[in-house]
């Protein structure tokens, strides 16, 4: 099977969020935190990799996410509702 | 000897405010306190005879010809040692003066050859001068002085020499010299030609000892001596061995200092004296070297490190004045050329022709797959004008945001880290900052071989008794270097810079070290009240934290205390900061460090990014991010993108691009399809080299614009040859913000037989192609629109470029000539902002399988991918990466040095020879990633930066075993790579 056959990109984008939700895990402020996820996913992640994690979010249920990362998600899938 | 251009005054310029009025010849002189008499002559026109006596080094007094007569003093001091006083009244020549000038000259030269005629140092010979100067007429010893010999005895040719000169292996003796006058001498001393850029006649050497104080005092190297006493006495390289052989490290130091031919470039020797000269700025590292590039012609004789170099100041490196065969090579791609299919043979077309088939496709692709399915790469090899183009043409023309560059993979962190911290993606200082230093910490770099330049300076300032704090799981050579030791090495686990700079933290807070009134009125109060009660936490403590970074609680409390009770304490990092899955969360710590102890915002202290490739500075500050328009302003700025849409008539983006790996990500879903890469090659440089290659293979369309065929282009459809730095107009951006002026020395050489281009003008050549219409005349109207249209850059221009030499943005009304010194009076974000660094382990873990952790790093004589060293001399040295491992590591698993070893990691296999080392710690392995077939990357993994997503080269956890054949992946790149050789020979032969 070659890269491209086993590719799982899902995977890749749990990953990362849950790489940035662990850098703000020490931000006694849950709510800080949640922000500080939400805004980073907003500056510096491509539109569509942002879409990919909420439909991931919403089909798995945000399976293999971290509990903060999950509230992150969760928020942009609720503004990604408000917006459509 | 210096530049064909420059004059040398003789002994260093003085720094002093303070200035000194005297007579010089009976003409009233004012200079800086502390000046030579020497200089102070010079500067007003009067040549004193000079021969131990150059700029670059302190007055030494050992020639005497630079004597003079002063008023009121005794006898005849020399000028250069002896310094100006108010008042003095000095005679630089008269009948005396002149005898004893004669007197001494008389003496050197006989003992000096004769051959001036067809001496490499013909015309430029500051011993010829002096005789000339003094007006020698007559040496009453004598010409038959002992290093005359090699003038009368030449190897016999039965020797095998049949020539002049020995070869380095050759010894003379009377059995190999054929007698041409006089006997045999039994102190001949052999040419030394081992270096494989100068040579070392030991006959032409007049003991003047610029040389060995070159060594010592510019390069900090010590290589060099002078043996024996009296008429005995020489020039040895370390134990009298030759150079190759010795501790030399070839940064051309002596050869520089050299007044006769002793120590000659042998392209000098070659070619014979340059007739013009131009300033530009290195390609190679990010300390931006400044050169008068001598020439003949469009030839280079020889690379002259420019003495007012603001970033050098006359030094250089192996890399920088020597290894630049590259640019001539005769793997040089110079024609445009397309094909199909990777599998294809490429097809030699001009172009026009390439740049409509690289529009067409990259048009057709957007049509089928969307706007955003393709992308560029801008290079820290490029210049600004270059990058900033790139930018604009993906922004623009592309109409998206899929722009990306290789701080990607070095300093990403660091972009992230200072601007939510500082509020600027840069570094602090200037390079000199380091001699104001009491306290240094060099934390994951390592100068002496990435940074060789700035790491002399920082040296000198060691050797003056600044101390040092090193922490680096190797113990690297600024660790213990000739008069260097490191009060404290930190020997830290790869992977836990940030729980030992937390712990450092803890001890500052704990033991009541901040600096409370730089805070208080500094930094944002909130954010410090929370930072410090996170790092006090004993769970942070240096003890607590002992067993994560592997470093005694005791050395990290003391060198917490030295660094911030020890005067000024300046930080240096590099890629051993940031390649890690925590990269950002370091850059922050050290930056929370200098807030903590008021070691930012002047002279002597801050916190410096040692950047890895010469632009990299440059390629961030251009706008290279996909979230950032020039100048680090986010593209959902409306305001800024309003003015970038004004300029450039287009609507732009509002959202940010796709990062590398992104790319590679969105390559293996279908959805990114083609790209542009200038000047990087990312199936070399790029963790996961298979991961990689696939993304590559699976894109409709990748244009590859480079000097070489190198691993990216194996994957490419287009190729579009590029140009040297030699051959464009531009600028470069160092570390220390400094924008200095690259400058055309030669025509490009990728004529398609109608002409060449300059990178810009290729990125010119696609915009306008793709339908965007670009049509800049040359490089500084390109400069003159990032004036206009980036803040920190309002006052640059190569007007004032030209003027000042260089200058360190932000240039602008408020700092009209540049900004040496960051956050002096207020951060730029204005007020400092501590974040919090919670310690999170690398996901990267060492198991029963995967027992050791390998960490990379770059060596002296190569640079990055080695796609430009590789193809010079500088090979001799480094020939292959190598693994470096502990001895104990090596003896649990019957590894010898050299032998070869296989390295298996989770994500792929290779093999290197062995180098068994006990600067490494047991468990952990080096190794560097020059050479492609070393297949480093293929081991290294997709674990990132949380912030940026660099890679985390610096931690893969590895098993090593013994074999004896190459890795799968080796033999399949062989294969590969041979195909490729061979599509492109195809090509080239039709």
């Amino acid at each position: 099977m070659s890269l491209h056959e086993s590719h799982d990109a899902s995977a890749a984008l749990v990953k990362m969020v849950n790489d940035i939700a662990d850098y703000f895990q020490s931000e006694p402020d849950r709510e800080l935190a949640v922000d500080g996820i939400v805004n980073h996913l907003t500056r510096f992640w491509e539109p569509r990799m942002r879409r990919k994690i909420v439909a991931y979010f919403a089909e798995r249920k945000g399976e293999g996410l971290s509990e903060l990362a999950r509230a992150a998600v969760a928020r942009l899938a609720d503004a990604a509702r408000s917006a459509a | 000897m210096l530049s064909i251009i420059e004059l040398d005054f003789g002994t260093p310029k003085s720094k002093s405010a303070q200035q000194v009025a005297l007579t010089i010849d009976g003409r009233e002189v004012s200079v800086p306190a502390g000046t030579s008499v020497l200089r102070a002559a010079s500067e007003v026109g009067i040549q004193i005879p000079k021969l131990c006596a150059t700029e670059l080094l302190d007055a030494f007094g050992s020639c005497r010809l630079c004597l003079v007569q002063i008023e009121g003093m005794k006898g005849y001091p020399a000028s250069c040692t002896t310094p100006v006083a108010a008042g003095m009244k000095v005679t630089t020549q008269n009948a005396k003066l002149a005898d004893i000038r004669r007197g001494v000259m008389e003496l050197y030269i006989s003992d000096h050859p004769l051959d001036c005629l067809t001496c490499p140092a013909n015309g430029h010979c500051e011993l010829q001068d002096m005789a000339g100067a003094v007006g020698l007429r007559e040496v009453r010893y004598g010409y038959d002085g002992r290093n005359h010999v090699y003038s009368t005895l030449k190897p016999s040719p039965s020797s095998g020499g049949g020539g002049v000169n020995f070869t380095a292996t050759q010894t003379p003796s009377p059995s190999n010299l054929t007698l041409e006058g006089g006997g045999f001498n039994p102190l001949f001393a052999v040419k030394d030609e081992s270096n494989p850029y100068f040579t070392f006649d030991p006959s032409k050497c007049i003991v003047c000892s610029r040389c060995v104080r070159a060594c010592d005092e510019q390069q900090g190297t010590l290589a060099l001596t002078i043996q024996g006493r009296g008429f005995d006495s020489k020039v040895a390289a370390s134990q009298n061995e030759g150079f190759m052989d010795s501790e030399c490290v070839s940064c051309g130091a002596c050869v520089q200092a050299c007044p006769t031919a002793t120590l000659s470039e042998k392209s000098l020797i070659a070619q014979g004296q340059a007739e013009h000269s131009v300033t530009t700025t290195c390609a190679y590292c990010g300390v931006g070297c400044s050169f008068r590039a001598e020439m003949r012609g469009e030839d280079i004789v020889r690379m002259v490190p420019n003495k007012d170099g603001s970033a050098n100041h006359g030094h250089s490196c192996v890399k920088g004045r020597f290894a630049i065969g590259y640019a001539t090579h005769q793997d040089r791609i110079l024609k445009p050329m397309i094909r199909a299919k990777i599998s294809d043979p490429w097809r030699e077309v001009t172009w026009q022709e390439a740049i409509a088939h690289a529009a067409s496709e990259f048009k057709r692709i957007q049509a089928k797959y969307g706007r955003d399915s393709i992308g560029g790469i801008t290079s820290s090899r490029c210049t600004n004008e270059e990058t900033y183009l790139v930018q604009k043409l993906v922004r623009a023309a592309f109409g998206n945001n899929n722009v990306d560059t290789c701080a990607r993979v070095c300093h990403s962190p660091t972009g992230y880290g200072l601007k939510q911290t500082l509020g600027e993606s840069a570094g602090t200082q200037d390079f000199d900052s380091v001699m104001q230093a009491d306290v240094i910490l060099v934390i994951g770099a390592n100068p002496t071989d990435g940074h060789p330049v700035f790491a002399s300076q920082m040296k000198r300032r060691l050797r003056q008794g600044a101390k040092l704090i090193v922490a680096d799981p190797r113990r690297i050579d600024i660790v213990r270097t000739p008069h260097v030791r490191a009060d404290y090495h930190l020997k830290l686990r790869p992977g836990t810079n940030v729980a030992l700079v937390t712990s450092l933290a803890h001890v500052i807070v704990d033991e009541g070290l901040v600096s409370e009134a730089f805070v208080r009125e500094r930094c944002e109060p909130e954010a410090y009240a929370k930072w410090r009660a996170f790092v006090a936490e004993p769970r942070n403590s240096p003890e607590a934290m002992e067993e994560v970074t592997g470093v005694a609680a005791a050395d990290v409390r003391a060198a917490a205390r030295l660094y911030a009770t020890g005067g000024n304490a300046a930080i240096y990092y590099g890629l051993g900061v940031t390649e890690h899955s925590q990269g950002s969360t370091t850059v922050m710590g050290i930056a929370n460090l200098a807030m903590a102890t008021g070691n930012i915002g002047r002279e002597g202290v801050g916190v410096n990014p040692l950047r890895g490739q010469n632009n990299v500075q440059g390629s961030c500050d251009m706008g290279s991010f996909p979230h950032e328009f020039p100048g680090y302003r986010h593209v959902d700025d409306d305001a800024v993108r309003a003015s970038f849409e004004q300029a450039w008539g287009v609507p732009l983006q509002n959202e940010p691009g796709l990062r590398i790996p992104n790319m590679f990500e969105a390559a293996l879903d279908g959805e990114f399809k083609a790209i542009y890469i200038e000047g990087e090659d990312i199936a070399q440089s790029d963790p996961n080299t298979q991961h990689v290659t696939a993304s590559l293979t699976s894109m409709e369309c990748v244009v590859v614009q480079d000097l070489f065929l190198n691993e990216t282009a194996k994957f490419a459809h287009v190729f579009l040859p590029g140009s040297s730095f030699l051959e464009k107009d531009g600028t470069f951006t160092n570390a220390e913000r400094r924008i200095s002026r690259v400058r055309r020395v030669m025509q490009p050489r990728n004529s398609d037989g109608t002409r060449g281009y300059a990178d810009w003008e290729i990125t010119q050549l696609l915009a306008n192609a793709m339908g965007y219409p670009m049509n800049y005349a040359h490089p500084s109207e390109i400069m003159d629109e990032i004036a206009r249209l980036t803040p920190t850059f309002h006052g640059v221009s190569f007007d004032k470029l030209d003027r000042l030499g260089s200058i360190q943005w932000p240039c602008n009304d408020a700092a009209p000539e540049g900004t040496p010194t960051m956050h002096v009076h207020e951060f730029v974000r204005g007020k400092g902002r501590f974040m919090l660094t919670e310690y999170v382990p690398t996901a990267e873990k060492v198991n029963a399988k995967y027992p050791l952790i390998l960490t990379t790093g770059r060596i002296l004589s190569q640079y990055n991918v080695g796609a430009q060293t590789r193809r010079t001399e500088n090979s001799r040295w480094h020939s292959e990466d190598r693994l470096e491992l502990h001895p104990q590591d090596a003896e649990d698993r019957g590894i010898v040095d050299g032998d070869w070893v296989g390295i298996e990691s989770r994500a792929g296999q290779t093999v290197l020879r062995a180098t068994v080392s006990e600067r490494m710690q047991p468990g952990v392995v080096y190794t560097t990633f020059h050479f492609p077939f070393s297949g480093a990357n293929v081991i290294t993994t997709d674990n990132s930066d949380w912030a940026t997503n660099c890679p985390e080269y610096k931690v893969t956890a590895v098993q090593i075993t013994r074999v004896s054949q190459p890795s799968d992946w080796q033999q399949r790149y062989r294969k590969f790579s041979e195909r490729q050789q061979e599509l492109l020979s195809e090509a080239v032969t039709k």
